[in-house]
């Protein structure tokens, strides 16, 4: 979870990404920052997300994104 | 049958007749037969080309829903018997199946889209090559019909298809309810581009006759009625000189045309949707929003999260996000990380998903160069505010003038003018001529070149200006109120007198000011050529 923080906090210094529930919908997280994003999850923990998964309930929380980063690395069935 | 014709009124009201008179359970079949008749009625062979979109993409989709639906059953019951790699290759073996559906159905449309639209661009360009390696003989155009709506009902067909593929929702079992959903005859014409899972939710239920959801669609009817009629037929015919006369109407005037072909375009476009959603909206049915005040904007990112909104979002999920999320761009980022460092490298593939999207933009709303400069025009700005973004942090900490009005206005200001220089492209005829009237704004302007008497050889009398200049300020006045909440609702709560007031002063300067009689014939609306 530290890693993708870490990683929130580069695109965006001045969000609280711990609290912060409507990243999308609030307009924090455009479709560019999405984009950079899922680039630099697929070089820090090796999971592909594909474009159907770039939804606004995916990416609107911290917790969020990190559970589909999680089920990603779980996906095997 | 354009929407501010007479036939159109009159097909709506013998259409809302039928509507609520029939059964409920009938409705939804009737407005298929209303939105095939309507089509029929533009032109009888129109009919093949929505038929043909409409039955591929229903069988391709429901082939490749129901065949994700027994795979997951059969999975899931199965999965057990198989190792984990086995597991990989049988789900791989079924998404490839589906994949060659998709893909087969997907670009059959698009074919159609592609053959119908831009053969003849194509060919003018194999000629200009042609001509410039010295061959005269060029090849003949073809004389291709392009039927009206296409570009929108293929794309609204086009992202159910992808939606079905995706998982997102299954597949419609009904032709029909498909063939209505392809050809809804309100928003046929000119968008929105409706997502099947939202406009489905109301388009096939059943619904009884409200006052209150009837009252507030004829009010947005009339609304739109007001804008196109009003503001955009009447500022149409200077606009008109202006463009057609380049020689004479240079440096300030092509600022002036530019302006007042932003205030037609808005009224024109934004009061067509407004026809649309409030004609469904007088049968209960919900058609999405397409603008929020997008003049209003700050920068031009947020220009287009609220202009023809239903086209930029499904440019994003349809086109941006499968190239962005990509195993191309995934390695292209690596790359260029490694080798332009990670701040520089990580920008290259959102910039260059980017520049494909907007030039699909451009030559989707036009098969000619104007509008593919016009669409990389657009992506150039967007870049560049992209790029600017860690100078306006730094003059934001050293000039605190963020959030202030004078800011505000400032950046509204900017939206329009960056805007209304974009859609040059969109009037002139070619884009050298574009260039050059751009750039008269600023070596032919001149207070000597003022001359008011210039405006009033446009077609145009001190009335009709005053006409447009009150229409403008209505509309910024409604802009202004719509900031906290519906109009409409706001106007339902006054009393009884003050509301008659309101809606009958609207209709009867629709009837009074509107443009039609002698000089004005009624013009098409500019987006249902696209």
């Amino acid at each position: 979870m530290n890693e993708l923080l870490e990683i929130l906090k580069d695109l965006h210094p001045e969000v609280d990404f711990e609290t912060a529930k409507d990243l999308v919908d609030g307009g924090i997280l455009d479709s560019f920052d999405i984009v950079s994003l899922i680039s630099e999850i697929n070089e820090e923990f090796d999971v592909t997300i594909g474009a159907a998964e770039l939804t606004p309930e995916n990416f609107n929380s911290a917790k969020a994104i990190y559970a589909l980063i999680q089920a990603k690395l779980d996906d095997e069935d | 049958m354009l929407f501010t014709s007479y036939e159109f009124i009159g097909f709506l009201i013998i259409v809302f007749a039928i509507y609520y008179l029939i059964p409920k359970k009938a409705q939804w079949p009737f407005l298929l037969v209303a939105s095939y008749t309507f089509y029929l009625l533009a032109d009888p062979r129109y009919l093949i080309f929505i038929a043909i979109t409409s039955l591929t993409t229903f069988y391709a989709a429901k082939l490749i829903s129901d065949k994700k639906e027994a795979f997951d059953v059969w999975f899931k019951e199965h999965k057990k018997e198989y190792e984990k790699e086995e597991r990989k290759a049988l789900k791989a073996k079924e998404h490839s199946l589906e994949k060659k559906i998709f893909l087969a159905c997907l670009l059959f449309n698009l074919g159609i889209l592609a053959v119908t639209k831009y053969t003849n661009f194509t060919i003018a360009n194999v000629n200009s090559l042609l001509s410039a390696f010295g061959r005269a003989d060029g090849i003949s155009f073809v004389n291709l019909i392009i039927p009206m709506g296409i570009s929108f009902y293929t794309f609204q067909s086009m992202g159910y298809l992808i939606d079905v593929y995706n998982g997102k929702h299954k597949a419609q079992d009904n032709l029909f309810k498909f063939a209505l959903f392809v050809s809804f005859f309100p928003q046929l014409v000119q968008g929105p581009i409706s997502r099947y899972h939202e406009l489905s939710e109301t388009l096939f239920a059943e619904h009884k006759f409200d006052w209150k959801t009837v009252s507030f669609g004829l009010e947005r009817i009339l609304w739109g009625f007001f804008k196109k009629l009003v503001i955009a037929d009447r500022i149409l015919v200077a606009v008109k000189a202006i463009i057609g006369e380049p020689d004479t109407y240079n440096g300030f005037y092509a600022f002036a045309g530019a302006m007042f072909y932003a205030l037609e375009l808005y009224a024109d476009f934004t009061g067509g949707i407004d026809i649309t959603i409030g004609v469904a909206e007088t049968m209960g049915i919900k058609v999405t929003e397409n603008f929020i005040r997008p003049y209003f904007s700050k920068n031009i990112k947020e220009y287009w999260n609220r202009w023809h909104i239903t086209m930029g979002t499904w440019f994003t999920d349809y086109i941006f996000y499968p190239i962005s999320a990509s195993q191309f761009m995934m390695k292209l980022s690596k790359k260029s990380r490694a080798r332009l460092g990670n701040n520089l490298g990580k920008r290259v593939p959102v910039y260059l998903s980017s520049f494909i999207v907007w030039f699909t933009t451009g030559i989707w709303h036009g098969a000619s160069w104007n509008f593919i400069v016009w669409g990389l025009g657009n992506f150039v700005v967007i870049m560049i505010s992209q790029e600017l973004e860690p100078f306006y942090r730094w003059f934001h900490s050293k000039v605190h003038v963020a959030g202030t009005f004078g800011w505000r206005l400032f950046q509204v200001i900017r939206t329009v003018l960056i805007m209304s220089s974009l859609r040059m492209f969109d009037c002139y005829r070619d884009v050298p001529l574009t260039f050059k009237m751009f750039g008269s704004i600023f070596t032919k302007s001149g207070l000597s070149q003022l001359n008011l008497e210039s405006f009033m050889e446009m077609g145009l009398t001190n009335y009709d200006y005053a006409v447009v200049f009150v229409g403008m300020v209505v509309l910024v006045v409604v802009s202004l109120i719509q900031r906290s909440g519906s109009v409409r609702g706001k106007i339902a709560t006054l009393a009884a007198p003050v509301r008659f007031i309101i809606w009958y002063g609207l209709f009867m300067a629709t009837i009074i000011f509107g443009a039609y009689g002698i000089g004005y014939s009624a013009s098409q609306f500019i987006y249902n050529q696209f």
